[in-house]
């Protein structure tokens, strides 16, 4: 999987996000490392931010598309 | 409710950290198993592991219950703390053992010992 496919899907999720970043760690298309800066994220707790990373990547979680996902998230005002 | 779902309910509620890890503390399968078991020790957490590699069984059910995609998984007395990313960060913030005291007491160092625990 792409990393473009990836950054639609999450600026999909988080329009607001003034940081959006993917890295493919291996070269591989599957092992991610992303990074997203939202006022999505205000007042939430880590658990709850990484549950919307994972939420808006759902579907390439579920089916093994992604094998591996790195998530460092940050919340904005 | 299938007797997997009852046993994984009951390691997560019975035991005071669980890690759902792939392989053993023995022989780690990933290297973010590693990384989650690796700050559960410098936190001083008494684990309890579960490999999810012996059937893809677990770790459906796993995620079905916890609403969590990815493994590993760390819970503390019954309630996700989160993956790898974040028990790390909460690790080295100070969060995971405020967290750990809270809910196990002070002296949960004390009974620091690592098992294993089969489900399948």
């Amino acid at each position: 999987m792409a990393t473009e496919q990836l950054q639609a899907m999450l600026a999909d999720a988080f329009p607001d996000a003034t940081e959006l970043a993917i890295e493919d760690r291996t070269g591989t298309g599957d092992h991610f490392q992303v990074t997203v800066a939202s006022s999505r994220f205000a007042g939430l707790s880590l658990l709850e931010q990484h549950r919307l990373v994972n939420e808006a990547l759902a579907a390439p979680l579920a089916d093994g598309t992604i094998h591996e996902l790195r998530i460092k998230t940050k919340g904005t005002a | 409710m299938s007797d997997l779902n009852e046993k994984i309910k009951q390691v997560i509620e019975g035991e005071p950290v669980t890690l759902f890890m792939k392989g053993t503390p023995q022989m780690v399968m990933c290297g973010n198993s590693l990384r989650a078991l690796e700050a559960l020790r410098r936190a001083g957490a008494p684990v309890t592991t579960v490999d999810i590699l012996p059937d893809p069984a677990i770790r459906q059910e796993l995620s079905a219950q916890s609403g969590w995609p990815t493994i590993p998984q760390v819970f503390v007395k019954g309630e996700l703390i989160g993956g790898a990313d974040i028990v790390e960060e909460l690790e080295q913030s100070g969060d995971l053992e405020r967290t750990l005291e809270d809910k196990l007491g002070p002296g949960y160092r004390d009974e620091r010992d690592e098992k294993t625990v089969a489900l399948i």
